[in-house]
């Protein structure tokens, strides 16, 4: 096949992921989307074989690693539960970030097979696109790898800080930058293994002093990482699929980054420096105890819901521990036969990655028309009888509203303290992630339900 | 005063990133975690260095180290691709509207 006409393939497999971007605009038509995004893959993938032409017996190893790789991932894509996307979605950036690295390191030391000159002379411009691709790659592969174990709970979610933190990364971001002008001007291997190891460390020491509450907004980062790394990678290759793609994902992360950060009224740079959740928890501790809250139990929550003629539900990221998603939507059957009008409140920032509430409560097949964000609810909560807050904790903090000295304020933040009444199932008294207090608790028309979401959630449901 | 067609791959990549910059703003928020993994499934086309890192230059079974790299990158990426694609189906197809005889 000749590379003119190649190069045509690939533009076409860029214009479909561009379609299956935009197919996402809406449930209806994300399927489709979903199609045109495999359908691109495979054009790219078919023209890659078509165009080297003369097959090698490397073409049979080639396949079975294609197949080994296909079958892990369709078995963790039909394995894998709702409720751990977030980790699912790191560990897969992780992969993006490390095939970048591999294939910079083989075009590295075979330029010859990419059209990129000769091992010790290879074009400056290929060099520089090389560097960019393998670095972010590598920063993006160790920061994934600590975002994943912070998920996964195999590492502390609280941010790790130590002294001078911050001028260190700088350091380091100082020498990738020289090392990729040194590595250009002598064309010496030594200096890219050196970046590489830098890149690594980079993206390692970036990722630790960040708290498991901003996990929304790395995860979003790393998105647009990987992003950036396949269009530095494109830019090599000097393929255009790649570099749409790239493209494509960079601005995506970065949009999702920026949603992110405006729900928690942060800027960008205050999350990456870190050290949010730590330095706050002491200062709420003292006056906790020793204020009354009222706690019921799930009949007089069942009472309540009972009587009402309309229930908010804002899930957060408790329900998703707790796996309570099911009984949640069981509950809310059980109110709706009753005549009660059920909706659903999502706060951007609930759960650990964007839109991870909406999909639990997909998943337990809640119609996503009863789902709404915080634009859409918040001035029905003045007009609903109970709001039924179910995991979720910073975000429906007043003190966002009327506490300047909170570090959270300014948030943007669910108003259920509007509603006539408030019931707050949670397994403790113990502050969210940003580590302060919720005045919420205290208030007169809040009843807490001390007990694991599901298990309270089960028993509401027995007693309506 | 010919152009280097490098400036020509550079316009396509910011022109691209307008693309993706209106695109994803029309995306619906409670798509957000599908659109994470349908870009993660996408940028897995890096795929495409992959297979051509493990086939260059190589005749009957000697291997160079860029060629096994290759090999490693393409089951990376293949784990991505098909990983990536079927968990978005997988979710997409929980996104469903209100029964109408309710």
């Amino acid at each position: 096949m000749s590379a003119n006409l190649s190069a045509i393939f690939y533009l076409i497999s860029g214009v479909l992921f561009i379609l299956a971007l935009r197919g996402l605009s809406s449930p209806e038509t994300s399927r489709q989307g979903n199609f045109f995004g495999i359908l691109g893959m495979t054009i790219a993938i078919t023209v890659t074989f078509l165009s080297i032409g003369s097959f090698s017996s490397g073409l049979i190893y080639v396949l079975i690693f294609l197949l080994i790789g296909g079958l892990i991932g369709a078995f963790i894509a039909y394995k894998i539960p709702m409720t751990a996307m977030p980790e699912l979605v790191a560990g897969f950036h992780s992969l993006v970030g490390l095939s970048a690295v591999l294939v910079a390191v083989s075009a590295f030391l075979n330029p010859e097979a990419f059209n990129l000159g000769s091992p010790g002379s290879i074009k400056l411009a290929s060099l520089i696109e090389m560097s960019i691709g393998a670095a972010v790659g590598a920063i993006t592969f160790s920061g994934s790898i600590i975002a994943f174990l912070k998920l996964q709970g195999i590492m502390s979610g609280s941010p790790i800080t130590f002294r001078g933190q911050h001028l260190f990364n700088a350091l380091l971001l100082i020498s990738i930058v020289a090392l990729t002008y040194l590595l250009c001007s002598t064309q010496s291997s030594n200096f890219f293994w050196m970046l590489l190891m830098v890149s690594f460390l980079i993206g390692f020491l970036l990722i630790i002093p960040i708290g498991g509450a901003d996990m929304p907004v790395v995860i979003s980062m790393l998105n647009s990482y990987s992003g950036w790394a396949a269009a530095g990678i494109g830019f090599t290759l000097e393929n255009s699929a790649l570099i749409i793609t790239g493209a494509l994902v960079g601005s995506s992360g970065a949009i999702l980054s920026y949603i992110m950060c405006k729900g928690m009224n942060r800027s960008f740079f205050n999350v990456i420096l870190g050290g949010f959740g730590a330095t706050e928890q002491a200062t709420s501790l003292g006056d906790k105890e020793h204020r009354p809250v009222k706690s019921g139990n799930a009949e007089d929550a069942a009472f309540l819901m009972k009587n009402a003629s309309s229930v908010i539900i804002v899930p957060g990221y408790g329900m998703a521990v707790a796996q309570a998603q099911h009984a949640l939507r069981e509950m809310v059957d059980t109110l709706k036969k009753n005549d009660i009008k059920v909706t659903y409140a999502i706060h951007p920032v609930a759960g650990r990655m964007p839109g991870h509430m909406n999909v639990l409560l997909a998943e337990a097949n809640v119609p996503y028309d009863e789902v709404f964000e915080l634009e859409e609810i918040n001035n029905d909560f003045a007009n609903a009888d109970v709001a039924f807050v179910i995991g979720a904790n910073d975000v429906t903090n007043p003190a966002a509203k009327s506490d300047p000295q909170s570090p959270i304020y300014g948030m943007p933040v669910l108003d259920v303290e509007k509603c006539k009444s408030v019931l707050f199932v949670k397994r403790s008294l113990s502050p969210g992630y940003a580590g302060i207090d919720n005045d919420l608790f205290y208030k007169e028309n809040t009843l807490m339900l001390f007990a694991d979401a599901k298990k309270m959630t089960e028993e509401i449901t027995k007693n309506i | 005063m010919e152009i280097d067609p490098f400036i020509f791959r550079l316009s396509i990549f910011i022109l691209s990133i307008f693309i993706g910059y209106y695109v994803v703003w029309s995306v619906t928020p409670s798509l957000h975690t599908p659109l994470m993994s349908v870009t993660n499934a996408i940028s897995s086309v890096i795929i495409v260095g992959a297979i051509i890192a493990g086939l260059a230059g190589n005749s009957g079974n000697d291997f160079t180290i860029s060629n096994i790299l290759g090999f490693l990158a393409i089951s990376l990426a293949a784990v991505n691709i098909f990983g990536g694609f079927l968990v978005t189906q997988r979710m997409l197809q929980m996104y469903k509207k209100k029964k109408k005889d309710k």
